[in-house]
């Protein structure tokens, strides 16, 4: 027998809810009965703006069609409100008189529009701003009457003022502050807003206390309390909206402000649920869609019986959905003692940026004019990022930094809907657009399934981000602050990392069991970085496996399009002999290799290889004294060096010699990515040395070591971590620094973005300041090498695995 | 009705891996569930030719080594929003033996 799910409220929480309870498999659980309000299927409120403003219409904006409720079994009663619950019996009873039992209620009734209790505050032609009807009844004003007065210089209500504006309205905006949108905006901002909004010709009343609506059938004006009027013959009351609680609180469950849950999203009902704008949550209510979207999530773990979801509140962003004005807001900004406050102002440009800054950290941010970097502080704001390394750039974006973005082109609103987005995939801006607004996206992860933009390099996040949050205005669900190493779990890498050593995880399968993995043996994305954090923590015990390893790491080599592969042989240092060369020719005439490279990092790349002749060739190599360049793996790939003092009239030390030590210290060494190392013999800087992972440049007192650098996508120049007077210093603190990657990392996280997210102090600390700490981390990267320099290929032309490189024949 | 053709021992295929079968028409992938089971498919995806025999294999489905499309192994189907279908092969294991059927499977619709 099914249990009997009642879900009362057919809006964007509620069915969220049942949503996500179908994407945890669960759609048999329960015989789900939906009862609504409004006429209408499931539709996105926050999108009313815009269909007010002429730029959308009601179909563009519905997110759940009455085909989706059949499809999935679901019994839809629109029109019929739930008038009273009977908790003994475990009945709801509708207007309609229909009956309907439940084993499990939830409630997402969400809001009501607040309406200020004046005289003539029930005339025709008063309304508020929340559903379609309102939406209907702008509209038809608008077609009949020519003036407007908005209540409320918030969000809704300028995005209200605004559409009534669009439809040829004169528009007055009332508001009882002195500043627009002041739970978000400060006082400079809000002065931007207000300027630019009367540039287009809206009007307003500022300070101003509405005293009674006049009027006797159909309002006609609004009366202040200093005894002012202004003439009216449209009101909408925007002011606010109040959680509707009525039918909860009739029914005798405990409500506040709003119905009270726990971190489960439980009523004090054990029963029954409640998700939205109707609920209470640790003493916040919350009016956005983000955090509703991470109420439905949590509450749909526990209708699913899995139980380990926890809500533990939002940190939400703002975004003003008025055609031509940007505007950002996010966390707090008002500056408390101590706070530190960073403001570019540039009047002229209309530009205002001003971030509240607390221990290092962003705690709210506040843009007019160019929001561009609006989703990349909330990032850091939501991350708790120590932002001390990049303060002093902070304002002029994420592209200034490393790991992401493409600088100035960026400028969202400006760029036409062919403008190629993801460069990896070749996705346009229309594509994106259109992919939210008709499938109905409000995360990164949706448009990424759904368009595969930002899912290969990545390097187009922030841009996608941007697309997402000017599309769907506030209603873009950010990431939460805690990110799911994939969708097999709801761990993160850290989690997952504190768990293998706290826990003594040492097989795939005791980390599947523990951390209640929810596929039975993982994907492809968190295979590989399980199989690497479990071989990274227990080198003398874990058995690695193949099966979880991508196939370049499985077969030693890199998989080309055409299925054949690549092979690099190492050459310490970049050094080589004529026997080497000799060697190389030979293996390339014996087995017809098509082409021959010498790579970027000063290798020779052999492609065109059958995977069948990988490990005979990779004996050829082997009895002439190579081994793997590993050019193909998440690992140590090469050191690049210059001529150095040999003889280079400018070499200040042996460069050569050092890149071959630190070659044969390295080599081998799995790592979160691929890192690269290079050695320079002066200041010149011909091995590129700063824009490596690690990189030395020699000087003539010593060693310049610099950290945390690439080429790439997006080239980040390193840091300087320290300048030390020998070769064996270079050593320990090589050793060290790729100790402290490889345990802290995230798997697929460069040294690049890591150095960012962790902060150079934090490198600093446990490389330089703590010397017992340095020694340890080298200690323990020495451990691993003696597991990790075991030749893979001397091994496999010697006869390991010859099942992954040998096909079936048959006759037919 | 085809004739079951053997063509490997199951202990020859390692638990979430595969191996690939060259007949002359094309090559097919063999894999083996964590329960043993056995699915032959096609080794191409239907993307861009991949060979699928290359990706890491998890429940029943295999990732496309290339551009990480998701095949469902029991039917052949890219499975999420991409679009597309490898054909699939009848496998059996039978006494540690692994049988196919070289005529492929009806497309499941």
């Amino acid at each position: 027998m099914k249990e009997k799910l009642v879900l009362i409220g057919n809006g964007m929480a509620g069915i969220r809810t049942l949503e996500e309870l179908f994407k945890l498999e669960e759609v048999d659980k329960y015989e789900i009965t939906v009862f609504g309000d409004e006429p209408h299927p499931n539709y996105n409120r926050i999108m009313l703006s815009p269909v007010l403003a002429g730029e959308k219409t009601i179909d563009d904006i519905i997110l759940n069609s009455r085909e989706w409720y059949a499809e999935n079994d679901i019994t839809l009663h629109t029109g019929d409100p739930v008038v009273k619950i009977d908790r003994i019996a475990c009945q709801v009873k509708s207007i309609s008189g229909k009956s309907v039992a439940y084993d499990r209620l939830l409630i997402a009734t969400g809001s009501n529009p607040f309406i200020i209790p004046v005289p003539g505050a029930d005339l025709d032609g008063v309304i508020g701003f929340r559903d379609i009807k309102d939406v209907d009844a702008m509209l038809e004003a608008a077609s009949n009457y020519k003036k407007a007065v908005v209540i409320g210089g918030g969000l809704l209500g300028l995005e209200a003022a605004n559409g009534l504006m669009k439809n040829g309205m004169d528009v007055t905006v009332v508001h009882l502050m002195d500043i627009l949108m002041e739970r978000q905006l400060d006082k400079s901002a809000a002065g931007l807003l207000k300027e630019s909004l009367e540039q287009k010709g809206m009007q307003f009343l500022m300070e101003a206390q509405t005293a009674a609506i006049l009027g006797d059938e159909r309002v006609t004006g609004v009366k202040f309390a200093d005894g002012s009027e202004v003439e009216a013959d449209l009101v909408v009351m925007a002011v606010g909206v109040r959680p509707n609680i009525e039918l909860a609180q009739k029914a005798g469950i405990y409500c506040e402000r709003g119905i009270v849950v726990n971190d489960t999203m439980q009523t004090f009902d054990p029963k029954i649920y409640s998700v939205g704008e109707c609920v209470q949550h640790r003493d916040q209510c919350y009016g956005l869609v983000a955090p509703l979207f991470e109420q439905a999530k949590v509450c749909a773990n526990h209708l699913a019986h899995l139980g380990y979801g926890r809500y533990e509140g939002s940190v939400t962003s703002t975004k003003l959905k008025v055609t031509g004005i940007d505007l950002f807001s996010a966390g707090e900004f008002t500056e408390e003692e101590g706070d530190e406050i960073l403001v570019m102002q540039d009047p002229a440009q209309g530009v205002y940026k001003k971030l509240v800054i607390r221990d290092n950290q962003i705690k709210g941010a506040v843009m007019y004019g160019d929001t561009m970097d609006g989703t990349w502080y909330f990032q850091l704001l939501r991350e708790g990022t120590d932002i001390s390394g990049f303060r002093s750039t902070i304002f002029f974006g994420q592209h200034d930094l490393g790991d992401a973005g493409h600088g100035d082109e960026a400028r969202i609103a400006n760029l036409s809907d062919d403008a190629e987005i993801c460069g990896c995939n070749g996705v346009c801006k229309g594509d994106i657009v259109n992919a939210i607004t008709t499938k109905g996206l409000f995360t990164l992860e949706d448009v990424r399934i759904h368009t595969k933009a930002s899912a290969s390099c990545g390097s187009c996040t922030g841009l996608v981000e941007s697309i997402l949050a000017s599309t769907v205005g506030e209603g873009y669900s950010a990431a939460p602050s805690k990110k799911p190493m994939c969708s097999c779990t709801e761990h993160s890498h850290d989690e997952v990392i504190e768990a293998i050593q706290k826990e003594a995880l040492k097989s795939m399968r005791q980390l599947f069991d523990y951390l209640n993995w929810k596929t039975p043996d993982g994907c492809a994305s968190c295979r590989p970085a399980l199989n690497y954090y479990l071989l990274a923590r227990w080198p003398e015990e874990y058995q690695d496996d193949a099966q979880s390893r991508f196939i370049n790491e499985r077969a030693h080599g890199n998989i080309q399009k055409d299925g054949t592969y690549s092979v690099v042989p190492r050459m310490f240092g970049g050094l080589c002999t004529p026997k080497d060369l000799r060697a190389i020719a030979d293996v390339c005439d014996k087995f017809d290799v098509p082409e021959m490279k010498v790579t970027g990092g000063q290798r020779i790349d052999l492609f065109g290889v059958k995977k069948e002749d990988l490990p005979p060739m990779w004996k050829d190599l082997s009895d002439a004294g190579f081994v793997s360049g590993h050019a193909y793996g998440k690992a140590m790939r090469t050191v690049k060096t210059c001529a150095g003092k040999t003889w280079c009239r400018f070499g200040t030390q042996n460069s050569t010699g050092l890149g071959v030590k630190l070659e044969e210290l390295t080599w081998g060494s799995w790592m979160p990515h691929k890192f690269k190392l290079a050695v320079s013999g002066c200041p010149r800087n011909c091995a590129e040395a700063t824009i490596k992972d690690f990189g030395v440049v020699c000087v003539d007192s010593g060693y310049e070591l610099h950290i945390g650098g690439n080429g790439g996508i997006k080239v980040r120049v390193t840091d300087l971590l320290c300048r030390v007077e020998t070769e064996e210093e270079v050593l320990e603190y090589c050793g060290a620094f790729t100790q402290l990657y490889r345990e802290e990392a995230h798997y697929l996280e460069r040294t690049a973005p890591w150095v960012e997210r962790v902060g150079l102090n934090h490198i600093k600390q446990c490389i330089l300041d703590d010397e017992a700490g340095r020694k340890a981390l080298n200690e323990r990267f020495k451990i691993g090498q003696q597991y990790a320099q075991i030749d893979p290929w001397k091994a496999r032309a010697d006869g390991a695995h010859t099942n992954e490189f040998t096909p079936i024949e048959l006759a037919v | 009705m085809s004739e079951w053709i053997e063509v490997v021992e199951l202990t020859q295929i390692p638990v979430l891996g595969s191996r690939v079968i060259k007949t002359q028409e094309m090559d097919i992938a063999v894999f083996r569930g964590s329960d043993d089971q056995v699915y032959a498919i096609r080794d191409a995806c239907p993307h861009k030719n991949g060979p699928l025999s290359q990706g890491i294999m998890h429940g029943t489905s295999v990732t496309c080594p290339l551009h990480n499309w998701k095949i469902d192994l029991n039917s052949g189907e890219a499975l999420g929003p991409d679009e597309g279908c490898a054909n699939v092969f009848p496998a059996r294991v039978e006494k540690g033996r692994v049988y196919l059927q070289l005529k492929p499977a009806e497309a499941v619709a």
